[in-house]
């Protein structure tokens, strides 16, 4: 196993590479409890990217794990989870955004920098746009939804050291924000670095 | 010598065509539309269409409309999209419609958020209570395993298949289109994170949706991707709107939650600067 590259991501920052068809990206929080939101694209053509609806619909859960696969719109196969060792994360809560802070907290957060300003800033350094921005992964974010429906992003199941390993199956292009949110407990009220470790296949 | 042999008697033959009345068809204009049930004024209709199971629909509508989709037999499933018709890279945003309102199905009053935190529509009326906001819509592949096919001019359409189409008609490509919602097939989220197939709430049931800015209203009905029946099993939605008011400060819809209330402040402080309200 050759290390491609090993990066840390500093609290706030975003984060992108492409893997290679076979390679491997492990996720690590370091802090603890720190929100990975995460959106990958068909490297060869970023217009089949990752859907949260066909990756649920298909595994028939809202929560991702081991073995979980990431899927495109048209049901192809990105990723495959292939080490958790936190135990579950979030495929509905979506990205935090300056606009939509406004809602869940009020105008005060409007200036606050948010997820979506990450993905909008290294997404442009791949062509992508906004319309590229679709529903997203929250690594190590906790959403449960109550039997009433009532959701909610809550206290983290995570702490520091846990990783999350995903194995490409095509060449996939990674798009990544570390969570910056401070109004609620999806990073513990304090963005924290992750560490981002590329390895090779098996070959 | 056919009929349809000259250009003459071919183009009797296509005239002779007008009139044909079948299942699913628009009535344009809509006010023609024969049978309206209580609360519709076939005056005030803009739109009144029957969209047959496996067919799609799309259409732009001013702000203030009262969009009514009906599931006329029982297994009607509206798959939903909106845009902001003056600017369609703002769209549904199913993500936030749920976890900005903490709730992961839809209902009456709920907002139907775009990404930049207005309000496109809202849930004035539901007789149905079975919808979806989180397995978007059926895939030509997941089709073609399912059902043998999932091509628009097979028997088992995708919904991205109808959506594509839809999408181009209004200048959008693939990459426009976010998660979509769906009406009249519910999934409900197990403890444990599972999905349940809840099905319909059976015929004749409707939904009412209000806009609340211009949009462009793109509708696949297709059967629901975690539809357990073997046969692609999807029949007729009538799709009736007319011109009414957007929601106001009083409305239960504008008030049902502070963060409702907020993103109708939103809205209307868009409107207002760009001159629209």
């Amino acid at each position: 196993m050759t290390i491609i590259s090993d990066t840390e991501v500093a609290a706030r920052a975003p984060y992108s590479t492409v893997l290679h068809k076979g390679e491997k990206l492990a996720i690590i929080d370091l802090g603890g409890n720190q929100a990975v939101d995460f959106l990958c694209y068909d490297a060869a053509d970023p217009a089949k990217r990752y859907s949260a609806a066909v990756t649920i619909a298909a595994q028939r859960t809202i929560f991702l794990t081991t073995g979980s696969v990431l899927r495109t719109g048209e049901g192809a196969p990105l990723l495959t989870v292939v080490e958790d060792t936190c135990g579950r994360h979030d495929t509905i809560g979506g990205a935090c955004s300056k606009e939509s802070n406004s809602l869940r907290y009020g105008q005060h957060t409007r200036h606050q920098h948010a997820c979506v300003e990450n993905f909008l800033t290294e997404g442009a350094k791949w062509g992508l746009g906004k319309r590229d921005l679709v529903s997203n992964v929250n690594w190590y974010m906790n959403v449960p939804v109550e039997q009433d429906g009532t959701l909610g992003i809550v206290d983290g199941i995570s702490a520091p050291g846990l990783r999350v390993e995903l194995r490409a199956e095509t060449d996939v292009l990674v798009l990544v924000s570390n969570c910056p949110q401070i109004n609620n407990p999806c990073n513990g009220f304090d963005p924290t670095p992750v560490r981002m470790i590329v390895t090779g296949g098996d070959v | 010598m056919s009929t349809t042999s000259t250009t003459y008697g071919a183009r009797d033959h296509a005239r002779a065509q007008a009139g044909t009345v079948t299942e699913a068809m628009p009535a344009i204009p809509a006010s023609t539309w024969p049978d309206p049930p209580p609360g519709i004024d076939p005056a005030k209709l803009v739109w009144a269409e029957t969209v047959a199971g496996g067919g799609y629909t799309h259409k732009v509508l001013a702000r203030g409309t009262e969009l009514r989709l009906t599931d006329v037999e029982g297994d009607a499933c509206a798959h939903l999209l909106l845009f902001n018709a003056d600017q369609p890279w703002e769209r549904l945003n199913v993500a936030d419609t749920v976890k900005v309102q903490w709730n992961a199905y839809l209902g009456e009053a709920i907002a139907l958020l775009s990404d930049q935190a207005r309000v496109l529509a809202t849930v004035v009326t539901d007789e149905s209570g079975k919808h979806d906001a989180l397995c978007g819509t059926s895939t030509v592949d997941g089709n073609i395993e399912r059902y043998g096919d999932g091509s628009p001019h097979g028997t088992s359409p995708s919904g991205n298949a109808l959506f594509t189409l839809a999408a181009a008609k209004h200048g959008l490509t693939p990459r426009d289109l976010p998660p979509s919602l769906s009406l009249f097939q519910g999934v409900h989220v197990e403890a444990d994170g599972a999905l349940s197939f809840t099905g319909s709430a059976g015929p004749g049931k409707s939904v009412v949706l209000r806009t609340e800015l211009p949009v462009v209203v793109l509708i696949a009905n297709v059967a629901h991707p975690l539809d357990p029946r073997p046969d692609y099993t999807v029949t007729p939605l009538r799709v009736l709107a007319q011109r009414s008011e957007p929601s106001t400060a009083d409305s239960p819809q504008w008030t049902s939650s502070p963060e409702a209330q907020r993103a109708f402040e939103n809205t209307a402080d868009y409107l207002t600067a760009r001159g629209l309200a």
